[in-house]
């Protein structure tokens, strides 16, 4: 079972590297395709943020197995601008495939928890996670 | 940096798009694409990403730019052999591409774009 | 308080053990269920003296999850699945190794009676053994009773709502019943899957048989569309009844660009034009 681990986000070859990092687990744990292809896209999509609108960051990944449950969590964290509206980067409408905003909304909906710290100054922290 | 071929078939254009893209080979590639467009006098393009197993949004808004383009050039432009997996997880992003036009695999995009080609003339 | 002693008993009196061992089940009963024979349960109980014998000694503790125990932790799993997949009750199962501490502690009396503080210490070491085997038997079966109670549900899903070819290129699903979220979510992954498979171009939702729609499968109907055309094909979705075509209008639902017909009949005339009229060209 591959461990916990932490990949840096500096450009797009680590987008590359945290989606096969998040597959990598995902396929130990024997998650589901379609569960896969959410998460995996939802850690492209925040990796990506990471990147382009963080000003770079990290990817930590940990495999929770706690008795009868066993999950996939990743923090993205990033010590960027921040996000000045929160509510309004959380709100649909605003990402709508126009190429603007970072489509947080949407990747909420591919996961099963998602928690998100942010302001102005003080970067970006998010947290997602998949159970099976 | 490597570039993602384009084949030609008769007065159609064939991408295959099979590895994890980043944006600078997304760029190249719309590049290439509007340029042999532009050279061949090309009707129609198919773009295959049956080898895709993730399209994140950055992905999904370089395949609706590419089809966009390639219209405004008067390619008629096809995506086809998107997986289920796929699909369901752009819906669920909200990414619906609108205007984009689809075909289950090659084979039948090709006979899409060559009836309505026929049509056309 | 190692397991030495009681071993090397176990191991010199392994035949006495499971005779004394044998009959106690026979006369409980245990062992003629018409779920099992008599010759499984002879083999079940040998092969667990033998692993009994063999993973103990040597200084071993009653800590049976230390890595000396895993032969005979592997086969109480095997035993349990097999016992939980043929319908035995939990309790059962379980008293078939709780009723080997009579027979060991026979034995026991037998070789270490004139020793009675020796005694007492192997009783009492064995009993620990004996009841953490007994426990870790019940909680593999509980698992494995879990995991035949999800498979059933899932084969009750596909079941319940099947994905049919009526046509070269066409397939049909007829919903039946009640939707709720996550059978949607299912049968959406099915059918999107069934149209790869089989290259249909058409895929027909028939809802005659649901009654109501609230938003939350709406929206995911509306998704399953939406997928379904990413993919390259056309969605037509037949049997619409009033209160859903009511509860579709106040919800907001923009219906344009996809077909709607009033019966899975009318759906599939419209199916079939469209796929002969591809062929002809």
């Amino acid at each position: 079972m591959t461990n916990n681990a932490v990949v840096p986000l500096h450009d797009e070859q680590d987008v590359v590297r945290a989606r096969q990092a998040v597959r990598i687990r995902m396929e130990e744990l024997k998650f589901s395709l379609v569960d896969q292809t959410k998460m995996i896209t939802a850690a492209s999509e925040l990796a990506r943020n990471a990147v382009i609108h963080g000003g770079g960051g990290q990817m930590g990944i940990e495999v929770l197995v706690n008795g009868a449950r066993t999950g996939v969590r990743l923090t993205f964290e990033d010590n960027g601008p921040g996000i000045a509206d929160l509510a309004l980067a959380m709100t649909d409408g605003w990402t709508s495939g126009g190429g603007l905003g970072m489509g947080l909304p949407g990747t909420k909906r591919l996961v099963n928890d998602f928690h998100i710290e942010s302001a102005p100054g003080q970067g970006t922290r998010i947290v997602i996670a998949r159970w099976k | 940096m490597e570039r993602i071929p384009i084949l030609r078939m008769g007065n159609c254009l064939l991408i295959t798009i099979q590895v994890d893209m980043h944006d600078r080979l997304a760029l190249a590639l719309q590049d290439d694409l509007t340029a042999k467009i532009y050279a061949t006098g090309a009707k129609g393009v198919l773009i295959d990403i049956s080898a895709l197993e993730i399209v994140d949004s950055f992905m999904g808004r370089m395949i609706a730019n590419m089809s966009a383009m390639s219209t405004i050039l008067d390619a008629q432009t096809i995506v086809v052999g998107m997986r289920p997996a796929v699909a369901i997880t752009l819906v669920e992003l909200g990414l619906e591409l609108p205007g984009v036009q689809t075909a289950l695999d090659v084979e039948r995009g090709m006979h899409m774009l060559r009836s309505s080609l026929a049509r056309k003339r | 308080m190692t397991t030495d002693a009681g071993s090397k008993i176990i191991s010199a009196r392994q035949d006495e053990l499971l005779a004394t061992w044998l009959r106690s089940l026979q006369s409980s009963g245990a062992s003629t269920d018409r779920r099992s024979t008599v010759v499984q349960s002879e083999q079940e109980a040998r092969e667990f003296v033998k692993l009994l014998a063999e993973c103990t000694g040597d200084g071993y503790t009653a800590d049976i999850g230390a890595p000396n125990w895993a032969p005979l932790r592997n086969f109480l799993e095997e035993f349990s699945r097999r016992r939980a997949a043929q319908g035995f009750a939990v309790e059962i199962t379980a008293s078939f190794i709780f009723s080997f501490k009579k027979a060991l502690f026979e034995v026991l009396q037998t070789v270490l009676g004139s020793d009675p503080k020796n005694l007492a210490a192997q009783m009492w070491t064995w009993t620990e053994v004996i009841d953490n085997l007994g426990l870790h038997t019940i909680s593999t079966y509980q698992q494995s009773r879990e995991a035949v109670i999800r498979r059933q549900q899932d084969d009750l899903l596909e079941l319940s709502t099947p994905v049919i070819k009526l046509w070269e290129g066409v397939l049909a699903l007829p919903m039946i019943g009640t939707l709720d979220s996550s059978r949607t979510q299912v049968v959406m992954e099915t059918l999107l899957q069934r149209i790869v498979d089989t290259g249909s171009s058409i895929a027909i939702l028939d809802i005659t048989g649901v009654p109501t729609v609230d938003t939350l499968v709406a929206q995911h109907l509306m998704k399953t569309v939406t997928a379904i055309r990413l993919m390259g094909a056309d969605c037509i979705i037949s049997g619409i009844r009033p209160q859903i075509a009511q509860t579709i209008v106040h919800l907001g639902i923009d219906l344009t660009g996809i077909t709607t017909k009033a019966n899975l009949a009318d759906a599939l005339a419209l199916a079939m034009q469209r796929t002969s009229g591809v062929a002809a060209n």
